[in-house]
């Protein structure tokens, strides 16, 4: 019989330290500090339940973002026991260490409140990088043929499932240490549009990821393809930005700049 | 496009320093086994072309691969940016190069 279906009474003894110690970050621009909050166990509980919880039934006031609750819109990412989560699919069980969750907002950025950060710096540099469409035909046009074994659509397709929940930029030692840097996902999504044959901009994709805190700054750590949610590869898409401008620079480059 | 430059020319660097410094340890050890002296060691470098470029160049590439990474880990973990971070660099490459020259010109000048 599932969990939710047992009375109380059947519930596994596991159950019975009914209460998680959870520090949540309480603060703004000018700073903060964790707040202390009881909230009772439940199985199968996730962490943005958890959040959810504290804000319904213990203080109105937090602030927070979800949106979807199933892993789809990448809204919920926030740092849990220091380390960046999608809180809707992370579950209690999994990260708890000694009944203590502590919460607090996503690393890398700034804080507008509590758990909210402002992630306009993590959008602007998508369009810093030319992670942005380049149309190349018009709606007068016929369809583009798109061949799914293409191993240059094979690299695009890699790249897709993107859920731009920032989780990578937060996990990125080298944002922490250079605010220039264009990020994971950001260089990721420009890879993704190199090797769409529908996207017209390769030259103009490789010029900005060259530029300072382009793709060269990467260490090749890979935090961004270990936390990313998704089972992404961004680390994988920056060495093929890194080979593609390395060729083009040796003048090995055809094409609109694709190899 | 500066880091560009900075990144191919960490990268070639690398590439020239690989066989450099194989072919420095690869005479090590042959010059240790063979037991011979530092005297006999300066008689065969001294007023040698060969050893001049092979250090030469080995000097020039440490300098500047040194230096780029260096300049890195100043901007990440100090902090270090423009002017302030390039001059440090220029000075630091300066200093490598001319110690390095020093010790490749005491062992290879006649
Ligand atoms: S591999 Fe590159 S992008 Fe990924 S976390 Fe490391 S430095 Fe950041
Ligand atoms: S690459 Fe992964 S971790 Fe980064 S924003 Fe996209 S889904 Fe999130
Ligand atoms: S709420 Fe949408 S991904 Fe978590």
């Amino acid at each position: 019989m599932p969990d939710e279906h047992r009375t109380a009474a059947t519930r596994p003894a596991s159950n019975e330290a009914a209460t998680l110690a959870v520090y949540v970050w309480r603060g703004d621009a000018g700073g903060g500090a964790e707040q202390r909050f009881d909230v009772p166990k439940q199985d199968s509980q996730t962490v943005l339940d958890v959040v959810t919880w504290i804000q319904q039934q213990a203080d109105a006031s937090l602030t927070y973002r979800f949106a979807c609750r199933v892993g789809m819109c990448g809204s919920c990412a926030m740092m849990v026991n220091d380390e960046p989560r999608w809180t809707c699919r992370t579950h209690v069980e999994r990260v708890a260490s000694d009944g203590e969750l502590h919460i607090a907002p996503l690393r890398n950025l700034p804080v507008i409140k509590d758990l909210v950060t402002d992630m306009d710096p993590f959008f602007d540099k998508w369009v810093k990088a030319e992670a942005v469409h380049h149309p190349s035909a018009g709606r007068a046009d016929g369809f583009a043929a798109v061949t799914p074994d293409d191993p240059q659509r094979i690299e695009a397709s890699a790249g897709i499932e993107c859920i731009n929940c920032a989780i990578c930029y937060a996990a990125c030692d080298t944002v922490a240490g250079n605010p220039d840097y264009l990020g994971p996902a950001a260089l990721q999504r420009a890879w993704t549009l190199y090797n769409d044959s529908r996207d017209g901009g390769g030259d103009a994709i490789l010029d900005a990821v060259s530029q300072s805190g382009g793709c060269h700054s990467c260490h090749s750590m890979g935090s961004c393809s270990h936390y990313c949610p998704n089972d992404l590869d961004p680390m994988g898409a920056i060495a093929g930005l890194k080979l593609a401008t390395t060729k083009r620079f040796f003048g090995r480059g055809k094409g609109g700049g694709r190899s | 496009m500066t880091e560009l430059r900075l990144y191919m020319a960490q990268r070639l660097t690398a590439l020239i320093m690989a066989p450099l410094v194989i072919g420095h340890i690869a005479v090590m050890i042959y010059a240790v086994q063979g037991g011979l002296s530092a005297g006999e060691i300066l008689g065969r470098t001294r007023g040698s072309l060969f050893w001049a470029l092979f250090y030469g160049s080995f000097v020039a590439a440490v300098s500047i691969h040194a230096t780029i990474g260096i300049r890195t880990i100043l901007s990440e973990w100090a902090g270090l940016r423009g002017t302030l971070l390039n001059g440090v660099c220029i000075g630091l490459c300066a200093v490598l190069l001319v110690m390095g020259g020093r010790a490749v010109m005491a062992v290879t000048f006649a």
